[in-house]
């Protein structure tokens, strides 16, 4: 009896959170079809997509965040997993020294790291000649990105079987075989989940391109800056909603993978 | 595997991109224009102790909600189905992948004049201003960090054994008690975790002051990007000061944490 008030109550407040959640973004997408500039109802057009997917700058934008993401992502799982490798094998106050240092970016707040990166390309670009732009967004993307493959990939090199190393290379295998066959398996969903979460910061990241991007570099955050900073266009509704969908549409994906996954795994046992 | 070369290109990866770029900071923030020492940057930094005072005060205030509204809700999320858990936390996680300023764009559509909200509330005969004030900075933070929030105090709440709590009720305690000695102590770590990633960001972040606040809602991370531009000494030593009150944030809250693991 009590359960069943419960429920009702819990139901209740799971669905005020989502509208919560939710209202925002369905009024930018509901916008986007209004055929007038204000937020007053003028009928519906699909003009403004029309508009964003003719918009040179947008799109070249949207080619510089992915860009950017994948290489910042790749980038950062390769050093972050290497890295991890290593770390787990310094012991005591170094250990712990390097592991505090890994994780300043991630705790230190994102307008310094920004900050004290745009100095450091300053600096730099002034001893080498050269000007903040895409490899400087590309290299501060990198910055923040480690640490979070580091910490995802740590926990599992701390629970795998050591020996399972020395038993691939009794079994035949040689030491590249036995490091890529055995251990990058092992390692397998942590680097995974540091490739993503890398590849969601970086496409969600405003604040450090902000200020390691020079005075050319747009990508997609910059992009929407300047238009919600300077001209409110409609069009920034139907990026909205397009963003919107790829982002259902990845959770959705991976959401079917995990549970096909489940279901392997159930049949196997 | 026993080998600690791998990790030898992060070391020196770290040492360019994470140490050198905090001691020019510091050394940025010490010194004038012309590279001489000089303290005239943190004169100047203190100037803004106001804003500072404000955007700690946000910060808290909307952590306090933050959590205020999650730690309910992440205790109903566990009672939920496992399958209706994955989908709400998957709801939870499709705004937080959305731009970070598309969000509190959404929220200037939303409370501007003439807004949804103002036409639905004036046919109610409401009439106000819901944009440009203080509470739409703390909604617009609120909304922004929400997730980060219930994701920490969820996670860490699934994996408390639902065995303790029905033990708790055998044995006669009641609801609260069973908050106060069984729920509230096992998931601090989740809430640990949680204020911290709401305060930190919204303490430091700008832009969502600019947008929804009004003039006087300027934050700290506002100066930051205002000054830095054209007076980088003081803009480091801003960023010094922030960077230190972080710190001291996160040792105090580890202490916290620290704490509740011996009691």
């Amino acid at each position: 009896m009590n359960t069943r008030k419960n429920s009702v109550v819990s139901k209740l407040y799971t669905a005020l959170i989502l509208i919560f959640l939710y209202m925002p973004i369905a009024v930018l997408i509901f916008y986007s079809f209004n055929n007038g500039k204000t937020t007053v109802w003028k009928g519906f057009t699909l003009k403004w997509y029309e508009q964003l997917f003719k918009d040179d700058n947008i799109m070249n934008a949207l080619y510089n965040t992915l860009t950017i993401a994948v290489l910042a992502s790749v980038f950062a799982t390769l050093l972050g997993t290497a890295a991890a490798i290593g770390i787990n094998n310094f012991k005591g106050k170094k250990r712990l020294i390097i592991q505090n240092v890994s994780n300043i970016p991630i705790i230190s707040p994102d307008i310094v790291t920004g900050v004290s990166l745009m100095l450091l390309f300053t600096f730099l670009g002034v001893i080498f000649s050269f000007e903040m732009g895409f490899f400087t967004v590309l290299l501060a993307h990198i910055c923040f990105c480690v640490p979070f493959v580091v910490l995802s990939v740590m926990p599992r090199i701390k629970k795998m079987d050591k020996s399972i190393y020395d038993a691939a290379l009794d079994l035949g295998c040689n030491q590249w075989q036995a490091f890529y066959k055995v251990i990058i398996h092992e390692l397998m969903p942590g680097i995974s989940s540091g490739l993503l979460m890398s590849f969601t910061y970086s496409l969600d990241d405003f604040i450090i391109t902000y200020f390691t991007r020079g005075a050319k570099f747009q990508n997609l955050s910059i992009e929407i800056y300047s238009m919600t900073h300077r001209r409110i266009s409609p069009k920034i509704n139907a990026l909205s909603a397009l963003l919107f969908l790829a982002v259902l549409a990845i959770m959705l994906l991976i959401n079917l993978r995990d549970r096909h996954e489940e279901k392997v795994r159930a049949q196997k046992t | 595997m026993k080998s600690r070369k791998p990790s030898i290109p992060y070391i020196i990866w770290m040492v360019i991109f994470t140490m050198i770029p905090i001691v020019m900071i510091g050394y940025t923030a010490f010194t004038d224009k012309n590279g001489n020492f000089s303290l005239v940057s943190f004169s100047k930094a203190f100037q803004y102790t106001d804003v500072f005072l404000k955007s700690l005060w946000i910060a808290l205030l909307s952590t306090a909600i933050c959590l205020f509204i999650s730690y309910p809700f992440a205790y109903m999320i566990t009672r939920m189905k496992a399958s209706s858990q994955n989908t709400v936390i998957m709801l939870m996680m499709i705004p937080m992948w959305m731009n970070f300023l598309l969000r509190i764009y959404a929220w200037v559509t939303l409370l501007q004049n003439n807004g949804p909200i103002d036409m639905a509330l004036s046919l109610l005969g409401i009439n106000g201003t819901y944009i440009g004030n203080f509470s739409a900075v703390v909604l617009g933070m609120v909304y922004e960090y929400l997730p980060f929030m219930v994701l920490p105090i969820y996670t860490v709440m699934s994996k408390i054994d639902p065995g303790l709590i029905e033990a708790a009720q055998d044995l006669g305690s009641n609801n609260y008690s069973i908050f106060k000695n069984v729920l509230l102590p096992l998931s601090v770590p989740g809430i640990i975790s949680g204020i911290t990633m709401v305060f930190v960001p919204s303490a430091s972040t700008f832009l969502v002051a600019q947008y929804l606040g009004g003039p006087n809602d300027i934050m700290i991370g506002d100066i930051i990007d205002k000054i830095f531009w054209t007076d980088q000494n003081t803009g480091s030593a801003i960023s010094l000061i922030l960077m230190i009150l972080i710190f001291i944030f996160l040792i105090i809250m580890n202490l916290f944490g620290d704490e509740e693991a011996i009691a």
